[in-house]
């Protein structure tokens, strides 16, 4: 934890000096007639996380924060796993929802987690993650009017079918 | 006199049976609106507003205030139970009712919640009634520096009374407005960091990109991680004797809380631009600093639910008040009211009290009758939510992440927003490893785009000069506060330190 805090703060520090470059392509100074220029605001407000950075920094060196004074890995075998397994489906997830539309990649999502992360038997499995889907679909897009992504062009059938008992 | 005969006759307009029947309605879906991440009042009073054309005006308003305040308090069930935060007035809600809930004690949060937000609503409907046309005037000489200075004090009120990494929080909450600026310059209308040039970042980022970000996906890693993959879910049982029980604790550890909420959330409510989440907030933050007991509060404290939510829901009907009376709408919800108005023929504005008694006074009268309503109606339904909570966590967690990302889309639209929230969530989870609190920069993406103009504004009226915060005889005093609650951390740090010295010297 020792390391990962000052890596951390340095990695935010660097962010603070991209936001105040960014910041800086519009005027940060005071424009006279119209006020503080359009870039002033979020500029002083990233060199103000820069400072809090060496602030960081600083309490580290110390050794005043808990963090710094931890000698436990930021992560250990269990944690990676755990953030690969369930960090990664939730990028898989995202990435589906334009392949097999949002309710394909919530079935797709749960049966994964149900099944395979929860150790949840088959049969509840898919009974939640059919439904769930379902469930959604008639909330969203029959009562809210809200329309999900469908996805690629091979889905319309299914899709065709569900609209036609909603509309 | 005069006042209790119009309220009267406007009560009794509200209990005409189409009228209760709408009530009724209005509050029960507003409730599960409000519950669900991602969905807020303003998403129930838009989605709503065409079906009001089918009754006649004050019946519609009577039901888009009623689905109003029904999402008020369901905007707790959510931050309770799930720990997302279903609107930005519920972010506060989270500090104390998640530890509540991980405690076993969920129905205790949900009925203070539900007990802090019914005396919000009642104590604002009070000063409504008795103190409208003359709180309008007052809240028409807040100008740019006092909003300002306003917004100042809520940022305060988190440095001031953290006991938290002060360097983080201040990196926290700066993080939240750079967040809150990206976009367009609102004042040149330029583009303004759009970072890494992704055109993506060029409609700015929403709230709820954030909150859904680091409370439905970071923070539930976090708890994942944490837990071992052993989660402790509570299995609170719910009878009639535990809910009294509940809300005998509820009144005797949460009234101070409530008490501040309601007063303070309505004078904050009713600013035009400042709304409920700051209210809510400041309400929080004030509560923490007169508790006896603060060092309990994030931990479970009755009174740190009992000031947000009693805040949030009075300050609700505060924000009516400028609509009604100056036609300024205090929120987004408050402005499609002000729409559906306008639609119906009816001009807000001094003269539609005179003009349209009945039509205002059914309007308040309902307001009285949807805070019962929503109060029983809450209550009724809290064993349905207790029961959400026994499910066994490994199916829980999966239906949250479903729900963080189905609800991000349904309020954004926009698969940009939805990696985001992947992106947030992620990230979220190594800060919050690292004691970078979160919830102040998710404040301040909500309070960033009111903060940002009124500065600018201010400082263009004083042509550069800051002493506009001290002079101006409101926004001087409020200046002040929060100065010296953004300096009590250093001095307190430096009176131990003296402390210190003193006893190495002796």
């Amino acid at each position: 934890m020792r390391n990962g805090e000052i890596f951390v703060a340095g990695i935010l520090a660097l962010f603070s000096v991209y936001l105040m470059v960014k910041s800086a392509e519009l005027p940060i100074g005071f424009v006279s007639g119209r006020g503080p220029g359009g870039g002033a605001w979020p500029f002083w407000l990233s060199a103000i996380m820069l400072v809090c950075c060496g602030f960081i920094a600083f309490n580290w060196w110390r050794g005043t924060s808990p963090p710094s004074r931890s000698e436990e890995p930021f992560l250990d075998s269990y944690g990676w796993r755990m953030v690969i397994t369930v960090g990664g489906a939730l990028i898989v997830f995202v990435a589906l929802i334009e392949v097999i539309s949002m309710y394909g990649a919530i079935a797709v999502f749960l049966l994964y987690y149900l099944r395979f992360l929860g150790r949840h038997s088959w049969g509840l499995s898919l009974t939640i993650s059919l439904a769930t889907p379902l469930i959604f679909f008639f909330f969203f897009e029959g009562a809210m009017r809200i329309t999900m992504p469908t996805g690629l062009p091979f889905t319309d059938p299914l899709f065709d079918l569900l609209y036609e008992i909603i509309y | 006199m005069e006042i209790l005969s119009l309220l009267g006759g406007g009560m009794l307009l509200a209990l005409q049976p189409l009228n209760l029947a709408l009530i009724l309605i209005g509050v029960t879906v507003g409730l599960f609106i409000g519950a669900m991440p991602g969905l807020g009042s303003v998403n129930g009073v838009a989605i709503l507003l065409p079906i009001t054309f089918l009754v006649p005006p004050s019946g519609a308003i009577i039901f888009l205030a009623a689905i109003y305040y029904g999402a008020m308090y369901g905007g707790a069930i959510s931050s309770i139970t799930l720990g997302i935060p279903g609107a930005s007035t519920a972010v506060a809600t989270t500090f104390d009712g998640r530890p509540l809930a991980r405690q076993g004690r969920a129905s205790l949060a949900l009925v203070t919640a539900a007990i802090a937000s019914f005396i919000g609503g009642t104590v604002a409907n009070v000063f409504f009634t008795a103190f409208a046309p003359l709180l309008a005037s007052v809240a028409l000489a807040f100008g740019p520096p006092e909003i300002f200075a306003l917004m100042l004090l809520a940022f305060a009120t988190f440095v001031g009374l953290g006991g938290d990494d002060i360097p983080k929080t201040i990196f926290s909450i700066c993080f939240g407005l750079v967040l809150g600026a990206i976009g367009f310059d609102q004042i040149s209308g330029a583009p303004r960091l759009v970072l890494f040039d992704m055109n993506g970042f060029l409609q700015g980022i929403g709230f709820l990109v954030l909150a859904i970000g680091v409370y439905g996906i970071g923070e539930m890693i976090w708890t994942i991680d944490q837990a071992r993959g052993e989660v402790e879910t509570s299995t609170p049982k719910m009878t009639m004797r535990g809910m009294a029980s509940d809300a005998a604790e509820a009144t005797r550890r949460g009234w101070k809380g409530t008490a501040i909420g309601s007063v303070l959330g309505f004078f904050v409510g009713i600013l035009p631009a400042a709304g409920a989440t700051p209210a809510s907030l400041m309400s929080y933050g004030v509560a923490k600093m007169m508790s006896r007991v603060p060092e309990e509060f994030g931990r479970g404290n009755p009174d740190g639910v009992a000031a947000p939510e009693a805040a949030n829901n009075s300050a609700s009907t505060g924000s009516m008040l400028p609509m009604l009376t100056l036609g300024i709408p205090g929120s987004p919800t408050t402005a499609i009211l002000l729409g559906g108005m306008v639609i119906w023929g009816l001009t807000p504005g001094p003269l539609l009290f005179v003009q349209e008694t009945e039509f205002v006074w059914g309007l308040i009268g309902s307001f009285y009758i949807s805070n019962v309503a929503a109060l029983l109606i809450n209550l009724a339904f809290i064993p349905l939510f207790i029961w959400m909570l026994r499910m066994p966590f490994t199916i829980l967690a999966p239906m949250i992440f479903v729900l963080s990302i189905a609800g991000g889309y349904a309020a954004t639209r926009d698969m940009f927003d939805i990696w985001l929230i992947v992106i947030f969530g992620l990230g979220a989870f190594v800060l919050r490893r690292f004691d970078y609190p979160l919830a102040p920069a998710v404040l301040a993406i909500v309070l960033g785009p009111i903060a940002e103009p009124t500065l600018r504004q201010s400082l263009l009226l004083s042509s550069g000069d800051p002493s506009i915060f001290f002079t101006r005889p409101i926004a001087g005093p409020i200046t002040v506060v929060a100065l010296i609650l953004l300096l009590l951390p250093a001095l307190k740090l430096l009176r131990r330190r003296r402390g210190k010295a003193e006893d190495g010297a002796a």
